[in-house]
């Protein structure tokens, strides 16, 4: 009786599972840590409109989704960064041919902890702190006692090398031939740049704007003796805010099909209100509710 | 009537029928030799893999004396990458070093109170809680040392950060101790009852039957279960990755953050295009770590093997 209805489940689960294989195109969609909230709120949402297509969502870093690309195993590559030339070469070797598509921006944040009393800083100073060549290697140096940091050492949070976040970080703050410097703790994601962030005074991290929560200062970034700018929505969007970068979604040449239907939608209202809501600042004036 | 020499001969081909149970007969032979030979099959396979990834790069683009002398680890910048592992080694080797200084005592310890004090239900009790720990995954071990051993060390030594060389040492301490317990313990039981008996009957006490007798003799095996323990150290990764802060650094005291090279690679290899040169600077530092666990492993091996034929 038992084995007869074991049996009887794994047929239905297979048929089940037949059944749903045939009736979705299923999308995979992989890579950048700063925008996998947001194409996992995308997947969940356009699933809610057009159930015949899945999209299957995952992280890792844009080197990651690229990666992916390049070896042929996704159909969207998420990226916080413009492909290399490099990349763009290999790939065109194992025969894809990669297609960027800009789908929202980001401004990139200066994370502090709360009792940091820094209100502003300068790339400069920034360059200081995170250069090869940096003098900062304490809070002291930049004129600054933050409170609760022993000794006062600046702990500087920075991404593993696979990162967008991390290259463009780089480009930003230190210029095109910039190195970091030796020491930085290197984080597995965006989020644990946060984490760490909160939890440590002498500590200084970057990671997106999206990743913010009440617990941690973001810092005012002024450039060239400007006023300083803070981070947000607006000021990215209006590319005011100096450390404001795109985000892109790559395909293997020009979207047809399901794929193309699912950009679309992403760059229609509905799905630059939800970039909007996660945080992001869209490609264009929207209005949401 | 049958001629003898005709019965002889019929014999023969009632023993040399190629029926079932020959055919059984020889696929069990076949795959008893193979499951005998699969581990040298699988070290040589892995090995020819790694050097097959590692070893063209090795050859063509990699400076030998930047990939041993530099600090400075930038394998993905676009124009000038850096290839150094001078600082993944620094930090590897403060982080096993320090850990070897807190298992030895500890597993030497325990190994000598379970095969010279303990008896009855203590020995046994204390062998099944040893192997027990050995039986940790080390992503629990990384996990302790990120939430537990973090704090505290911040804590206890008013640091800035715990992820450090000391958080690192003393998970990578703990979660070797065990094995070289074994390791020790068995060393420790090699040696023949005799010596402590001729030892005792000579008057020694007990403290002196186990440092002047047993240690002396079992000096190798120790020997042996020690750097099986740097092994360990050496090629552990997930906890190393977890607690050490992750950070490429030349360590200057115990509270610096580090990076080990296992770290390195288990943090960017997904994440790099097959085939790319990062991609293959990775296999290359594979190539080192396998031949410095090889080589050590080995020494071990032939240690211990040496005092058990003498």
């Amino acid at each position: 009786m038992k084995s007869k209805l074991l049996i009887a489940a794994i047929i239905a689960t297979s048929t089940l599972i037949t059944l749903n294989a045939e009736a979705r195109t299923l999308i995979q969609n992989k890579g950048s840590d700063t925008l996998v909230n947001v194409a996992q709120a995308w997947a969940e949402k356009y699933r809610d409109a057009n159930p015949e297509v899945a999209v299957a969502v995952s992280g890792g870093g844009s080197g990651t989704g690229i990666a992916a690309m390049i070896n042929g195993t996704v159909d969207i590559a998420n990226a916080s960064r413009k492909m290399k030339k490099k990349e763009l070469k290999s790939a065109k070797k194992q025969g894809q041919n990669p297609v960027e598509h800009v789908v929202g921006y980001d401004a990139l944040a200066v994370y502090l902890h709360s009792d940091n009393p820094a209100k502003s800083l300068t790339i400069a100073q920034l360059a200081d702190i995170y250069g090869r060549k940096g003098k900062a290697k304490k809070w002291t140096d930049l004129g600054l006692n933050v409170p609760g940091c022993k000794g006062q050492k600046i702990i500087v949070v920075s991404r593993q090398n696979n990162s967008g976040t991390y290259v463009y970080f780089k480009k930003a703050v230190l210029g095109k031939k910039g190195k970091y410097r030796m020491g930085t703790l290197d984080m597995h994601g965006s989020k644990d740049v946060v984490d760490l962030v909160e939890n440590t005074p002498c500590a200084i991290g970057y990671s997106g704007l999206a990743y913010a929560t009440d617990h941690v200062k973001l810092a005012c970034i002024s450039s060239n003796g400007a006023a300083c700018v803070s981070p947000s929505v607006a000021t990215a969007s209006d590319g005011s805010y100096p450390v404001a970068r795109p985000l892109f979604m790559y395909t293997n040449g020009e979207p047809k099909g399901a794929i193309k239907g699912y950009l679309d939608w992403i760059n229609s209202d509905i799905g630059q209100c939800i970039i909007l809501n996660k945080g992001y600042a869209p490609i264009k004036k929207v209005s949401c509710k | 009537m049958l001629a003898p020499s005709n019965l002889s001969s019929g014999c023969d081909q009632a023993f040399d029928q190629r029926n079932l149970d020959w055919y059984i007969d020889k696929a069990v032979q076949v795959v008893v030799f193979m499951g005998g030979i699969s581990a040298i099959i699988f070290i040589v396979g892995i090995f020819l893999f790694i050097t097959k990834e590692g070893m063209g790069f090795l050859i063509d683009t990699l400076d030998l004396q930047e990939f041993f002398g530099s600090p400075y680890w930038e394998p993905s910048d676009e124009d000038a990458p850096e290839y150094g592992i001078l600082a993944l080694m620094a930090g590897t080797a403060s982080v096993t070093g320090l850990a070897m200084l807190i298992a030895i005592p500890f597993s030497l310890g325990t190994a000598i109170y379970i095969a010279e004090f303990a008896t009855g239900k203590t020995r046994e009790w204390l062998k099944i809680l040893v192997e027990l720990l050995a039986a940790i995954p080390s992503v629990v071990w990384g996990f302790i040392g990120l939430t537990i051993m973090n704090p505290l060390i911040i804590e206890l030594f008013d640091v800035p950060v715990g992820l450090t060389v000391l958080n690192a040492g003393i998970i990578l301490g703990l979660m070797a101790a065990p094995i070289m317990t074994s390791i020790a313990e068995d060393a420790l039981k090699a040696v023949p009852d005799r010596y402590r008996e001729a030892a005792e009957a000579m008057g020694a006490t007990r403290w002196q039957v186990v440092f002047k007798t047993v240690l002396p003799a079992a000096k190798n095996g120790l020997l042996g279960a020690i750097l099986l323990g740097v092994g360990r150290g050496f090629g552990e990764t997930m906890a190393v990755l977890m607690a050490t802060g992750h950070a490429v650094n030349i360590p200057g005291s115990v509270f610096d953050s580090v990076r080990a090279l296992t770290a390195t690679i288990a943090a960017e290899l997904g994440e790099t295009a097959v085939g790319s040169d990062h991609y293959q600077v990775l296999f290359t530092i594979g190539i080192f770590l396998f031949l410095i666990t090889f080589l050590i492993n080995l020494t071990a091996d032939l240690i211990v093997r040496g005092i058990r034929k003498s």
